[in-house]
C-alpha cells in the first residue's frame, strides 16, 4: 500500500528513442509512399482539379487547377524532410502534431493522385466531412461528460438510437422544437438511468450500458415497425433547416465548408468551446475531474462524489439525445430503425483518440467524418481502392491509436470504478 | 488550559470488531500529541471518525470547548480540522494549485477558477511555514516529500489549526523525515497542534510533547514524553516485553552464494537505474544495500529476481549463470523474495492464505498430483504455516486482503522460508509494519542467516540496516559507492555515503 504513491508517478510525455525513431520511418515510409504510389504512377503533363466551392453556394471561386506529378513530388520531398530531421534529432513533443502534418501530405497526396485528369470537389468534400462528423464529435462531447466523472458510458448509442426516435415522432405530433426537446430529454432519463444502476447499485457499467443499447434498439425498432412505418404522419417531422452565418458565410472557400448549415452542426462549435471552458476553467469542472481521478480524495475535501457524478452523467445522456435528434431533425427528417448503426460507439473512439478532451475529439471526429465523406467521393474518382477499406479507414486508425502509437491517452483514473466509502 | 480538542469515549464497531472501546483523549494548543499504536489498533478508525469519514456510534466530540457533531469531512473543515492521510489524496494530474484549492476554490465572478489567486496563498503560506513547493507543478511530477507539503497546505489553506498526520513518515526516506519534523515543529510555534499517528518509536520520543498508547481499541495509557522510554512504551504498545534490538551471533561466512559483476540495469522508462555494480553475497551473512528510494535498489532487486533483465553484466547464483534466467528457474535454484510493495508483487490479494502460500510450488508434489491440485495437502500445509509463522487470521481460507499489513508479509515469508533456499533477497521487509511484526521478521532472517542461507537485505531504514547487517554496501545514482563493516562505521558516515558524500583515501 506504501508503494501506491510510486506507481502514480510515471510520466505520460517521455518519448522513447525507439519511439523517435520509429516515428522518423513511419513519416520516411509515407514520404516514399506519395512519390512511390502516386508521382509515379501519373503522366507528367497530367493536370489535377480541385474546385473550391460546393454546389449550392453563391459565393464563387475559381478552380485550383496545377500540374499532378510536382505537387506529389514536392508534398513527397517535405514529408521525407520531416522524416529525416525526425531522424536525425526528433520532435520531441511536437512529435504527434508532424505525424498529423505528414498524415495530411499524404492524404493530400492521394487525392491529388486520384483526382489527376479530372476534378474533385475539395470544398464539397470538406462540407460534407464536417456533417459527418457532427454525430461522432457529440457523442464524443456525452462521451466526456461521463467519463470525466468517472462513470464509463458505452449505452451512447442506445441513448441516442432512443433519441431519435422521440425526435421523429413528437417533431411529427407537435414540431420540431418540440421534438428536440423530448430528444434532449430521453437522452437524459435514459443516462438517470444508466445513473442509477452504475453509481447507486455499483452495477458493471459495461453490462449497464450494454443493458440499455439492447433494450433502445428493441424497443425503437418494435414502436417504428408498429406505429412509425404504418402511420407517415407519424414520422414526418421535418428537419432545421440551413442557416447561412451573416459575413463568415460569405467568406471564399472557408464560408460554405463551414458557415452554411444547420442548427447542430453550429452546436457542435459551440459546445466544443462550453464544454472546454466548464471543463478546465471552471468549479464545476475542477470538482468533475476531481471525481473521475480520485474520488477519495474529493471525498474528504467535502465533494459530494455521487451528485457530482449524477449531474455529469445526466448532462452527457442530455448531449446524446441531442445527437440522436441530429439523425432526424439535423439530417433526414424521418426515422429509420436502428438508423444510429454505430456512431455512438464511434463518437467513444473520438473521445479515446482527443484524449478525452473537447477538442482533441472534435479533431478526431472531423477526421473520421473526413475519411466517410472520402470514401463516398471516391466512387466518382473511379480510384482502384473498393470504398469499403476506405471506410474501413477510421476503425483501422482507432485501433491504431488505441495500441498507443500515437503515444498513450490518459482516461481518468477512476473510470468505471463505483465509489465506496469503505 | 482548555484543550483544543476533547475526544471523550469514543465507540465504533464494525461487524465483529469493536474497533474503539471508549476512547477518550485531548490535544492542547500548540502541542504534538502521539497516538501510538500497532497496525489495526484503532487509531486511523479514531481520526476518521473525528474527520467526519465514519460516524461513532458513542461519545462525543469537543473542538474548543464546543461540543461538536461531524458528520461530513465538510464539518470537520469547518471545525478547523484537517488531515493528511497515510495514501496521499492527491490527484497525480492536477497541479499543486488545483490540488489544493479543490473543494475550497477561488473563483472570479462567473464562476470560474481563479488560479492565480489561489497559486498567491499557496506560496503566502509557503513562505510562512518554510514549505517549499511550486504552484504551477503537476503532482505526478513531484517526490513524495513534496507530495507530502501540498498535502500539509492543503489544511493551511483551509485555516485549519488542528491537524491530524496519520503514519506521515511511512512513505518518507530519512532525509525527508527530518524535514517534515521541523515543519512540524514550524507548525507547533506558529499555534497549530498536530496529532501525530505513527508505531515508529523513534519518532515519537524525538518528536511529540505527549504519547497516547491505543492497543485492540483501547487507550493503555497518556505519557508526557520527560516521564517515559522507548522501553515503557514498546511493552503498552505490544502488550508484553520486546527486543527493540537483534542479538545476533557472529557471522560464519562459507561460499559464495550470489556473485553479481559489472551490472547494469536499465529502469522502465529506458534510463540506466543500476551502473556497474559488483558484489557478492556468501552463504551465513548479511548484505545490507544502503541508500536514499530510487537510487537504483529497486532495479538490482529486480534483475537479481529475474523480473527484468540487465543490459550488461553477470549475475551468477551458485556458479550458474543466471542473467538472462527465467524467474520460475532462480526461484528453483533456492532464491526467496520478498518483494517491496509486497500487496502488488508479493500476494493475489483475492486469494486465500493457503494458496497465496504455494504460489510457487504449487505444480510440484506433494500440491499437485496428475494435474490436479491436492486441496487437503495445501490447506494442511497452510494450517501447518500458519501456526508455525504466528500469521493472525480467522482461518487459512481467508483472503489475504482482510489480513494487516504485518500478517500479510509473515504470508510471504512464510512461502518463501519454508522451501529449501539458498539465497533470500529481502526487499523492504519491513515497511509499513509495527513493531511486534518487525521483530518477528528481523528474527527470522537472522535465523536464515544462521542457517547458512545468504542473504541480501535491501532498506532505506538504515536502523534496520544497521542492526542486521553484516556487511553494508551503500546505493547512490546506480552505484555502489562503498562497501563498508557496520561495527566500525558510525550512522552518520553511512548517511554521508548515502548523500554521495565518498570519503577522500587517507
Amino acid at each position: 500500500m506504501t508503494q501506491s504513491n510510486a506507481t502514480v508517478l510515471k510520466s505520460y510525455e517521455y518519448i522513447s528513442p525507439t519511439r523517435r525513431t520509429v516515428m522518423g520511418i513511419i513519416f520516411l515510409a509515407l514520404a516514399l509512399g506519395i512519390w512511390a504510389l502516386f508521382s509515379r504512377t501519373v503522366t507528367p503533363e497530367m493536370q489535377t482539379t480541385f474546385s473550391l466551392y460546393p454546389g449550392g453556394s453563391s459565393v464563387v471561386v475559381p478552380d485550383w487547377v496545377f500540374p499532378t506529378q510536382p505537387m506529389l513530388n514536392v508534398l513527397a520531398f517535405a514529408g521525407a524532410l520531416l522524416g529525416a530531421y525526425q531522424l536525425a534529432r526528433g520532435f520531441g513533443r511536437q512529435t504527434n502534431t508532424i505525424l498529423g502534418v505528414v498524415s495530411a501530405l499524404f492524404i493530400f497526396g492521394f487525392l491529388a493522385w486520384g483526382a489527376s485528369g479530372s476534378s474533385l470537389n475539395l470544398a464539397g468534400l470538406l462540407k460534407v466531412a464536417v456533417v459527418r462528423a457532427v454525430p461522432l464529435v457529440l457523442g464524443a462531447f456525452s462521451g466526456i461528460l461521463c467519463e470525466r466523472s468517472g462513470v464509463f458510458n458505452i449505452a451512447i448509442e442506445g441513448m441516442m438510437l432512443t433519441a431519435a426516435f422521440c425526435a421523429a415522432l413528437f417533431g411529427s405530433l407537435v414540431n420540431i422544437w418540440f421534438g428536440l426537446f423530448i430528444a434532449i430529454l430521453t437522452g437524459g432519463v435514459m443516462a438517470l438511468a444508466l445513473a442509477v444502476l452504475a453509481i447507486k447499485y455499483k452495477v458493471d457499467q459495461i453490462i449497464a450500458g450494454t443493458v440499455i443499447n439492447i433494450f433502445a434498439t428493441g424497443i425503437t425498432s418494435f414502436l417504428s415497425a408498429k406505429f412509425l412505418q404504418r402511420y407517415g404522419d407519424l414520422n414526418d417531422s421535418g428537419r432545421f433547416g440551413t442557416w447561412d452565418v451573416p459575413v463568415l458565410s460569405k467568406i471564399p472557400f472557408i464560408g460554405p465548408v463551414f458557415f452554411s448549415h444547420n442548427l447542430f452542426i453550429y452546436a457542435m462549435f459551440i459546445f466544443v468551446i462550453l464544454l472546454t471552458v466548464a471543463l478546465f476553467y471552471t468549479q464545476w469542472g475542477l470538482r468533475t475531474r476531481a471525481v473521475g481521478e480520485h474520488p477519495k480524495a474529493a471525498d474528504t475535501l467535502g465533494i459530494n462524489v455521487n451528485r457530482t457524478r449524477y449531474i455529469s452523467v445526466v448532462l452527457g445522456g442530455m448531449m446524446a439525445g441531442f445527437a440522436g435528434a441530429y439523425f432526424v431533425l439535423g439530417s433526414v427528417g424521418r426515422f429509420d430503425e436502428v438508423m444510429t448503426a454505430g456512431r455512438g460507439f464511434v463518437g467513444l473512439a473520438a473521445m479515446i483518440f482527443g484524449n478525452w478532451n473537447p477538442i482533441g475529439s472534435l479533431g478526431a471526429g472531423m477526421l473520421f467524418g473526413f475519411a466517410d465523406s472520402l470514401a463516398s467521393k471516391l466512387a466518382i474518382l473511379k480510384v482502384p481502392i473498393p470504398n469499403k477499406f476506405l471506410e474501413m479507414g477510421p476503425y483501422i486508425i482507432t485501433m491504431i491509436v488505441l495500441a498507443g502509437v500515437v503515444g498513450r491517452g490518459q482516461p481518468p483514473a477512476a473510470g468505471g470504478k463505483p465509489y465506496e466509502k469503505e | 488550559m482548555e484543550p483544543v480538542l476533547d475526544l471523550r469515549g469514543i465507540t465504533k464497531r464494525f461487524p465483529g470488531v469493536l474497533a474503539n472501546d471508549h476512547i477518550s483523549i485531548d490535544l492542547m494548543q500548540g502541542e504534538i500529541h502521539a497516538l501510538l499504536g500497532e497496525n489495526g489498533a484503532g487509531k486511523t478508525t479514531l481520526m476518521n471518525i473525528l474527520y467526519g469519514l465514519y460516524k461513532p456510534d458513542e461519545g462525543d466530540i469537543f473542538v474548543k470547548g464546543q461540543k461538536l457533531t461531524i458528520d461530513t469531512p465538510n464539518d470537520a473543515i469547518k471545525a478547523g480540522v484537517g488531515m493528511v492521510h497515510q495514501h496521499f489524496m492527491l490527484i497525480p494530474v492536477f497541479t499543486v494549485t488545483e490540488n489544493i484549492m479543490l473543494g475550497d476554490e477561488y473563483l472570479k465572478p462567473g464562476g470560474f477558477l481563479d488560479r492565480k489567486k489561489a497559486a498567491a496563498r499557496i506560496r503566502e503560506i509557503s513562505q510562512q511555514y518554510n514549505l517549499q513547493v511550486e504552484p504551477d507543478a503537476y503532482v505526478k511530477d513531484l517526490p513524495v516529500g513534496i507530495q507530502q507539503r501540498v498535502e500539509i497546505i492543503k489544511l493551511l489553506f483551509r485555516n485549519a489549526d488542528i491537524l491530524i498526520l496519520d503514519e506521515p513518515t511511512a512513505v518518507l526516506t530519512p532525509q525527508e523525515v527530518d524535514e517534515l519534523f521541523n515543519i512540524m515543529k514550524k507548525l507547533v510555534e506558529q499555534g497549530k497542534s498536530i496529532i501525530l499517528i505513527t508505531h515508529k518509536l523513534r519518532e515519537v520520543m524525538e518528536f511529540a510533547d505527549r504519547t497516547t498508547v491505543i492497543r485492540g481499541g483501547k487507550v493503555i495509557g497518556t505519557a508526557k514524553q520527560s516521564e517515559t522510554n522507548q522501553f515503557e512504551l514498546a511493552a503498552m504498545m505490544v502488550g508484553r516485553q520486546i527486543e527493540l534490538n537483534i542479538d545476533k551471533k557472529t557471522a560464519e561466512t562459507k561460499d559464495v552464494v550470489l556473485d553479481v559483476k559489472n551490472l547494469k540495469v536499465l529502469d522502465t522508462h529506458h534510463q540506466v537505474a543500476v551502473a556497474n555494480v559488483s558484489f557478492e553475497v556468501r552463504a551465513g551473512e548479511v548484505l545490507g544495500i544502503a541508500g536514499v528510494q530510487g537510487n537504483g535498489q529497486t532495479e538490482l532487486v529486480r534483475a537479481l529476481t529475474g523480473l527484468t533483465h540487465p543490459v550488461e553484466g553477470k549475475i551468477h547464483l551458485l556458479e550458474r549463470d543466471i542473467t538472462h534466467a527465467p524467474v520460475k528457474q532462480i526461484t528453483e535454484l533456492g532464491t526467496a523474495h520478498i518483494p517491496e510493495d509486497r500487496q502488488k508483487d508479493g500476494l493475489v490479494m483475492t486469494y486465500s492464505i493457503e494458496d497465496n502460500l504455494i504460489l510457487n510450488t504449487w505444480y510440484k508434489a506433494p500440491f499437485t498430483r496428475n494435474v490436479i491440485l491436492q486441496r487437503k495437502v495445501i490447506l494442511d500445509n497452510a494450517q501447518q504455516l500458519v501456526s508455525n509463522f504466528d500469521i493472525r487470521t480467522p482461518s487459512a481460507l481467508t483472503a489475504t486482503s482482510h489480513l494487516s499489513g504485518g500478517n500479510q508479509q509473515k504470508v510471504i515469508v512464510a512461502r518463501e522460508f519454508s522451501r529449501p533456499i539458498k539465497l533470500l533477497v529481502a526487499s523492504q521487509p519491513t515497511r509499513g509494519l509495527d513493531v511486534g511484526s518487525i521483530e518477528y521478521i528481523h528474527r527470522r532472517i537472522i535465523e536464515k542467516r544462521d542457517d547458512g542461507c545468504a542473504v541480501l537485505l535491501v532498506s532505506t531504514e538504515l536502523d534496520e540496516i544497521m542492526q542486521l547487517s553484516d556487511r553494508v554496501a551503500v546505493m547512490y545514482r546506480g552505484q555502489i559507492l562503498a562497501i563498508v563493516d557496520p561495527k566500525t562505521t558510525s550512522r552518520e558516515e553511512i548517511g554521508l555515503l548515502m548523500a554521495g558524500v565518498v570519503p577522500e583515501a587517507h
